[in-house]
């Protein structure tokens, strides 16, 4: 099967055009010695129907949330996602625009850009946002580089209970740039504000700090706020956007920029990607920021219309000048946000706070009753929390998925030393008790 | 299809300059108006301040929008219609490789099987996208020439930025590193490559392109050194030509201790008609967004997978997937990785639109492929070479560089041009880029057009450059027939209003 609409006539009138015998006439200019002469080493071609048997058998090779239950989280969540969403993202005078270089035909995608950044300060209660980055890991690293240049200084701080595969890629880009990393300890599940306060120094460019954080926690958000402005740093807040209908937000509590995966917002949970980093600022930082921006402007009627506006900051003009060289974003994750927010409005994300807040909480009493598992600390959290088990925790877990059909939590012995007993749940509003009761009960029998 | 009678143009019984101004999502709905019913709560129900730091909580409700669904739908949907896109019309946007997406990936990508998996859940329960990733790492290397790939970059740019950092880590395993601090880009280069080479630390050298559009190489000669850390190319470049010196620059910069970086943005024109690999080329990245057809959703998702020869692999990021003969697995250990440049594995999703493609195209359908894309380009060339100047006479591979220096002399510039074109119901090519040429109007028609469309093209451009000696000021004051007309980009830098304030 091939995508080429060509016909042999056509062929020959356009050789003809053009002046030559053949195609091959015209790739004469590739050396003989780097042509390829066979054909490539792949399998041969499908037609539509096999393409489709041969995707369907792979993807039955997995075992997919609609036939297993899933309280794993840890950065990718399995939430809600109204009907609309798909059926937005699905059109494909949306899906199948590039960037809107040409602002005139590209108002839908400009529009659209432009309200995402509006719902992102409504959530995070700054003052601009970006079109979105690749991940929130991306997003929390471009954002640690963008206070090293706000504040000419070139050292991080970071609390270890940031998700680690964050700082993995913060330690990628900033060590890149020689700017220091320093990781501030975590005590009972929370950032050792101490060891916070003595990691601020006068040569400290940001402190980041994730609010809930990787084991689900919620940080005491205003004080590490407090100890870096107190350092004459910036304060980084990376959030996850669901648990702002009820936790303050960042703009509060006086976070700088406000960072995070935007995942949840109606986006598939997809193995990981494609997902969406998010990124918000207080206005004065607005022309440091990475990424592309929408901004409102008139056209020649006087008619309201959209640009991407700000490029002089881009890497288009500003070539090796540019900060950052983000260019292709994740601009339909950030419809399906656009769209996610539209339908489930104001009192809806305070309604998704709620359902996982308590189901959450639930899930903890009915687990932490079980013997042999046990509360880990006594840290106030969202939708995710942290138990000690006893037992074989590998087998529990596989026996969960291949027996019962349920999968998670996850074991943290592989990202936190002194952690090898600790296991990760997370129960968002698409879990329900009956769930719940079941996970509890199979546990009973295994833990 | 006539003057501007295109797709999703609105209102057509009302002047357009008497339409209202579409609504934005704030300025619909209603306080107290619900689209969507979460489910109730079916445990005890407990007070949220027993549970949560009062300190922590949220004094005000967000402030979003309240709208109904309908209200949702429609304004997407209106929205949509005010938006070209590839599946509306032509879409020659030169480097960007706007061809048409296969409908039949959508529906692979959004199995179950590959749309609701979580990326920490057992290997054992994921063998099926393991294996998809296993099986694409390894055709991208077939069709690049090269050892093994990462699939973790999300896009070209970081994709660029990884490549990079794997010629750092090279030279830094070999002791090389605090000599070697500069990578050398071509004046031609994507805008991204330099910015790309100053976030991985290292020090741009720009040297220029020769008289037949290649790399001029007396001056990379002079350029390279022991101070080279690598060289970006794209080939064929952004001129739309293939370097026919490519083993030259690839011995020159070896010969200099250098690795060289193939910036996959142009691939298109190459499928199984030439390897990265095989012209020399270390560390290759593609854009799947673009030669694998995935659609690019209005600025992304894309995916910029990064292929490297054998002596590259040991620094290439976690995890990599292995397979035993038996089961897919997730690699860690690898103790030289760069470490992680995303979280988790990558865009999976574009990933199964990529596998999809070339499994329904095979080897012979991917050379079609790079065949119609190089026959449409030159067909174009030749019937525009008419009416515009072409500063590069010689076949172009996947597109080509025309220039409006013709129709400058009457005051119409190529963004003039490219506005002029929206009239038509088409898309404009790139403008203004690459930048050593001067009114460049940068054409990339892709193997997925008809001849019709690619002669419909022609002659609204061919009316065009009429216009501009008969009445210029129909093409400077266009376009005429879009939802808007065209914009105030300098106001809008200037006084940034990025976020909607009611009232304002």
């Amino acid at each position: 099967m091939d995508y080429v609409p060509m016909t042999d006539a056509e062929r020959r009138e356009m050789l003809a055009r053009i002046g030559v015998k053949s195609v091959e006439d015209l790739f004469e200019d590739i050396p003989e010695q780097v042509r390829l002469r066979r054909p490539l080493n792949l399998p041969p071609p499908m037609s539509e129907a096999e393409l489709l048997a041969h995707m369907r058998s792979l993807a039955a090779r997995n075992a997919d949330l609609d036939r297993y239950t899933s309280f794993l989280g840890a950065g990718a969540y399995d939430h809600l996602i109204p009907s609309v969403v798909r059926h937005v993202l699905s059109r494909s005078e949306f899906y199948t625009a590039y960037t809107p270089y040409q602002a005139e035909v590209s108002q839908g995608v400009l529009q659209t850009i432009f309200e995402y950044q509006t719902l992102v300060c409504q959530l995070t209660g700054l003052d601009a946002a970006n079109a979105s980055m690749y991940d929130g890991a991306s997003a929390a690293a471009e954002a640690a580089l963008m206070a090293v240049g706000a504040t000419g200084r070139r050292r991080v701080a970071v609390s270890a209970a940031v998700h680690p595969e964050y700082r993995r890629v913060m330690a990628t880009y900033l060590g890149n740039q020689d700017v220091a990393l320093d990781t501030v300890p975590w005590r009972m599940g929370v950032t050792n504000l101490d060891a916070l306060q003595q990691a601020a120094g006068t040569d400290l460019a940001a402190v980041v700090v994730q609010n809930p954080n990787f084991f689900g926690s919620i940080e005491e958000m205003q004080a590490a706020s407090e100890i870096a402005h107190r350092a004459g740093a910036l304060f980084v807040a990376v959030v996850d956007p669901i648990s702002l209908g009820i936790l303050a937000p960042p703009g509060e509590y006086g976070a700088d920029i406000a960072v995070g995966e935007g995942q949840g917002l109606g986006n598939a949970i997809g193995f990981g990607g494609p997902y969406l980093g998010f990124f918000a600022a207080r206005r004065d930082l607005i022309r440091r920021m990475p990424g592309r921006i929408a901004g409102v402007t008139r056209d020649v009627d006087g008619r309201r219309g959209f640009v991407l506006t700000l490029q002089t900051r881009e890497q288009h003009i500003r070539r090796e000048r540019a900060t950052s060289n983000i260019c292709t974003n994740q601009a339909l994750n950030a419809l399906a946000a656009t769209a996610y927010l539209a339908m489930i409005g104001r009192q809806g994300i305070r309604r998704v706070g709620e359902l996982c807040v308590q189901r959450s909480h639930y899930a903890y009493e009915a687990l932490t009753g079980i013997p042999g598992i046990r509360p880990m600390w006594d840290a106030p959290f969202f939708k995710e929390f942290v138990v000690e088990m006893d037992g074989e925790i590998p087998e529990i877990l596989t026996r969960l998925w291949q027996e019962y059909s349920i999968i998670g939590g996850l074991p943290l012995g592989n990202f936190y030393e002194g952690l090898e007993r600790g296991v990760l749940w997370c129960v968002t509003e698409a879990r329900t008790r009956e769930d719940i009761d079941r996970l509890a009960g199979v546990l009973r029998q295994l833990a | 299809m006539g003057d501007g009678i295109g797709a999703g143009r609105a209102t057509e019984n009302v002047p357009a300059t008497e339409q209202p101004d579409p609504p934005l999502l704030f300025e619909r709905g209603a306080p107290g108006r619900v689209a969507y019913q979460f489910p109730e709560l079916d445990v005890p129900a407990r007070p949220l301040e027993q549970l949560i730091p009062a300190a922590a909580l949220r004094k005000e409700p967000a402030p979003l929008p309240e709208l109904s669904e309908i209200e949702v739908v429609r304004h997407f949907t209106q929205a949509s219609r005010r938006n070209h896109a590839v599946d509306v019309d032509f879409y020659p946007l030169g480097s960007c490789t706007m061809k048409y997406n296969p409908k039949v990936n959508e529906e692979a990508a959004q199995l179950p099987g590959f749309a609701r998996i979580h990326p920490y859940q057992p290997e054992e329960s994921v063998q099926g996208a393991l294996e998809l990733m296993y099986r694409l790492e390894r055709y991208l290397c077939e069709i690049a020439g090269l050892a093994r790939a990462t699939l973790q970059p999300a896009a070209g740019a970081h994709g660029e930025l990884t490549g990079l950092l794997l010629i750092k880590a090279y030279h830094k395993d070999r002791g090389q590193h605090e000599q070697r601090r500069e990578i050398i880009v071509p004046d031609s280069a994507h805008g991204t490559n330099p910015a790309s080479v100053t976030m991985s630390g290292y020090r741009m050298v720009q040297v220029p392109t020769d008289a037949r559009g290649g790399v001029d190489v007396k001056a990379l000669r002079k350029a390279v050194g022991p101070q080279t850390a690598g060289l970006m190319l794209t080939n064929p470049n952004t001129l739309g030509l293939f370097d026919e010196n490519i083993l030259g620059i690839a011995r020159i910069v070896h010969d200099a201790g250098g690795l060289l970086y193939y910036d996959g943005a142009n691939a298109n024109a190459i499928l199984g008609i030439s390897r990265p690999g095989d012209m020399g080329f270390d560390i290759v990245h593609f854009n799947l967004h673009k030669t694998f057809s995935t659609p690019h959703g209005g600025g992304g998702p894309g995916s910029g997978p990064i292929a490297v020869r054998e002596s590259i692999v040991p620094y290439l990021p976690v995890p990599l997937v292995e397979f035993d003969g038996e089961r897919y697995r997730l690699n860690y250990e690898l103790p030289k990785s760069i470490g992680r440049v995303r979280s988790f594995y990558g865009n999976f999703g574009v990933l199964v639109r990529a596998y999809a493609y070339i499994r329904a195209l095979g080897p012979q359908g991917l050379r079609r492929v790079s065949e119609a894309a190089v026959l449409n380009a030159n067909y174009l060339m030749r019937l525009l070479a008419e009416d515009y100047h072409l500063p590069y006479d010689r076949h172009c591979k996947h597109e080509f560089v025309l220039s409006a220096v013709r129709q400058k002399r009457h005051g119409v510039r190529a963004g003039d041009i490219a506005k002029r074109i929206l009239d038509f119901g088409m898309h404009a090519p790139t403008v203004y880029f690459p930048l050593i040429v001067e009114e460049a109007l940068m054409i990339e028609p892709t193997e997925t057009e008809t001849k019709g469309t690619l002669d419909r093209f022609a002659a609204v451009m061919k009316q065009i450059a009429r216009e501009a000696e008969s009445d210029p000021e129909r093409v400077t004051s266009a376009p005429h027939r879009t939802p808007v007309r065209r914009l105030d980009e300098v106001t809008a830098a200037r006084n940034p209003v990025v976020c909607f304030t009611p009232g304002a």
